[in-house]
């Protein structure tokens, strides 16, 4: 009996390898050996277009966080961050609460907020530009029917930014919507029914009931939408190229600079690990908040 | 409460027109001949539909060479990430063997990590290769993912464990019961993970934009991002072009809405 057993579990053993094989082979080369290798690489002077490479310990990290321009781009980055998410997230709790009541053309307003989700980042950093296209463009016209005479969003240093992130909230409103749409059918309708009976106003509702009651779903959405703006590149690179006057410059817009138009790979891989650690203290504060809301 | 409603339908139908907005300007803009847009007095229809936009696009581009690397690219990606998930995912909630909960404790950790702190290895490694420019280099990084397993991990936990040893009993391999009995089950979570699979490799940008340096094999995405030009940009073809960017993945997404809100807002967790 206690053979069989161990002949089992070999068995299993063996099929487990084979199943877990093709994806691991995938997960440790594009995983797991780069964020280690690119750990090393940032103690080193390397190029991307050759092996060569010299020690220079800390030296990177040093020079990094002494470089004016990625200065800007940490900057940058904390502005947009700080421009994206309480107003986007502020908007779509909005909009999940409005969307939150028996309606008709439920299905057509959730599609419109979503649409933009699912569209590509490159396609719409071109529709974007083209609208805001200072003499021809949607955006200015608009404007000019009022009076006004709108600036050069992508070419003035001052409102580059703001296009960049007004074109962000736009597209990631529905995500946020969806995940507060889902929280929001797990508020107990009773406890609204009886606040109505008590005479409490709507905008006390959203106050002392739905914000309270919505604490994990914002908390959440918080974290992952700081997390994604950390990250953002696509609309960067259409839309301005991280100018003017590296208004725009962002944190992997600049490593993708450094990585792959001057080929500093160790330098950028400095820019990479500090990237990855300051999303990392997110996500375990992320974590930290799904446990203590379980 | 008449008011009130009126108020709520009021706001939503002003948001959801502002958020149509682009798309409309998009569409409209896309049918307009080149010269068309260059006028002071804006108008919204275009003065006679034309489908120039769409021509130049394939003529003055090779835009229909980037949309079929695009549907390639994305169509293996999607499908062999699939299996290598499956696979994953079974043998990490089915089978037992040493180091099982170590594997996935890895797994899982490593869902933290965003793709911009692992691009500059993997590219170092690609081109080590020798396949920068080919579409082994675009798809290999995706052909398997910590975040598929773990979903279809979690998916597979869900099920009764009872249909599997009913198949065993049977005398099914294991390889039978995950394709006979398993898989005709997990359709739901299947349609899931390729849906977001697709969409993903679909609107990946950086790492397309990164690995290809021949025309002949840039996506679309890439290709449309270097359509910007010169003083006098030609609008209407970028406006087509972008229209027949997005188009795949509008159509599947009015097709199959509440799927599509379901696998996002699920796999939320993952960017």
């Amino acid at each position: 009996m206690h053979f069989r057993w161990k002949r089992l579990g070999n068995e299993q053993t063996k099929t487990a390898l084979l199943a877990l094989l093709p994806s691991f082979i995938i997960f440790a080369a594009f995983t797991v050996y780069p964020i280690v290798y690119s750990l090393y690489l940032s103690f080193f002077n390397a190029s991307l277009l050759s092996s060569n490479r010299t020690y220079v310990g800390l030296a990177n990290y040093s020079n990094l966080l002494q470089n004016p321009t990625f200065q800007k781009a940490v900057e940058n980055t904390l502005q947009y961050t700080i421009g994206v998410v309480p107003i986007g997230i502020a908007l779509s709790l909005g909009t999940a609460v409005l969307l939150n009541n028996q309606l008709r053309f439920r299905s057509f307003f959730r599609a419109s907020f979503f649409a933009p989700v699912v569209t590509s980042m490159v396609a719409v950093s071109i529709v974007w530009t083209w609208m805001l296209e200072p003499n021809y463009g949607l955006i200015n016209n608009l404007l000019g029917l009022l009076g006004i005479a709108g600036p050069g969003w992508l070419t003035d240093p001052a409102w580059s930014m703001p296009s960049v992130i007004l074109l962000s909230i736009w597209k990631n409103l529905g995500f946020n919507m969806v995940i507060f749409l889902a929280g929001l059918q797990n508020i107990p309708a009773d406890i609204y029914e009886s606040a109505s009976l008590d005479g409490v106003t709507p905008f006390q509702k959203l106050r002392y009931i739905t914000i309270p009651m919505m604490r994990g779903p914002i908390g959440f959405a918080f974290i992952v939408s700081m997390i994604k703006s950390m990250q953002v590149f696509g609309q960067i690179y259409v839309m301005t190229g991280g100018g003017p006057a590296n208004s725009t410059m962002v944190v992997v817009y600049y490593l993708y600079q450094q990585a792959f138009e001057f080929y500093r790979s160790g330098y950028a891989s400095a820019v990479a690990w500090v990237l990855f650690a300051a999303i990392l203290v997110l996500t375990l504060i992320q974590n930290r908040l799904i446990k203590t809301e379980v | 409460m008449r008011i009130k409603k009126f108020v709520v339908y009021l706001v939503l139908f002003a948001m959801a027109i502002v958020m149509l907005i682009p798309f409309a300007w998009m569409v409209l803009s896309s049918f307009k001949e080149a010269d068309e847009v260059f006028t002071y007095e804006m108008s919204w229809l275009p003065s006679t539909l034309t489908l120039s936009g769409y021509g130049r696009a394939f003529t003055e581009q090779p835009f229909l060479r980037y949309g079929l690397n695009s549907v390639f690219v994305s169509t293996i990606i999607t499908i062999i990430q699939l299996i290598t998930s499956v696979l994953a995912g079974y043998a990490f909630a089915r089978l037992k063997f040493v180091g099982r909960n170590l594997v996935f404790m890895i797994y899982l950790a490593a869902m933290m990590i965003p793709s911009q702190a692992t691009i500059i290895p993997s590219y170092i490694l690609i081109r080590k290769a020798g396949l920068i420019d080919s579409y082994a280099g675009l798809t290999l990084p995706f052909l398997a993912g910590p975040f598929g397993a773990f979903m279809m991990r979690q998916f597979f936990l869900s099920m009764p464990e009872s249909l599997e040893e009913a198949g065993i009993i049977d005398g099914c391999s294991r390889f039978q019961v995950l394709t006979k009995i398993i898989l005709p089950l997990s359709k739901p979570a299947l349609a899931s993970l390729g849906l977001f699979t697709f969409m993903g490799a679909w609107n990946d940008f950086m790492w397309p934009l990164i690995i290809i340096n021949r025309d002949s094999m840039r996506t679309l995405q890439v290709g449309l991002s270097l359509m910007r030009s010169d003083i006098y940009p030609d609008w209407p073809m970028m406006m087509a072009a972008s229209v027949l960017a997005t188009l795949p993945i509008m159509i599947a997404f009015l097709s199959a809405q509440k799927q599509f809100v379901e696998s996002l807002t699920f796999t939320g967790v993952k960017y």
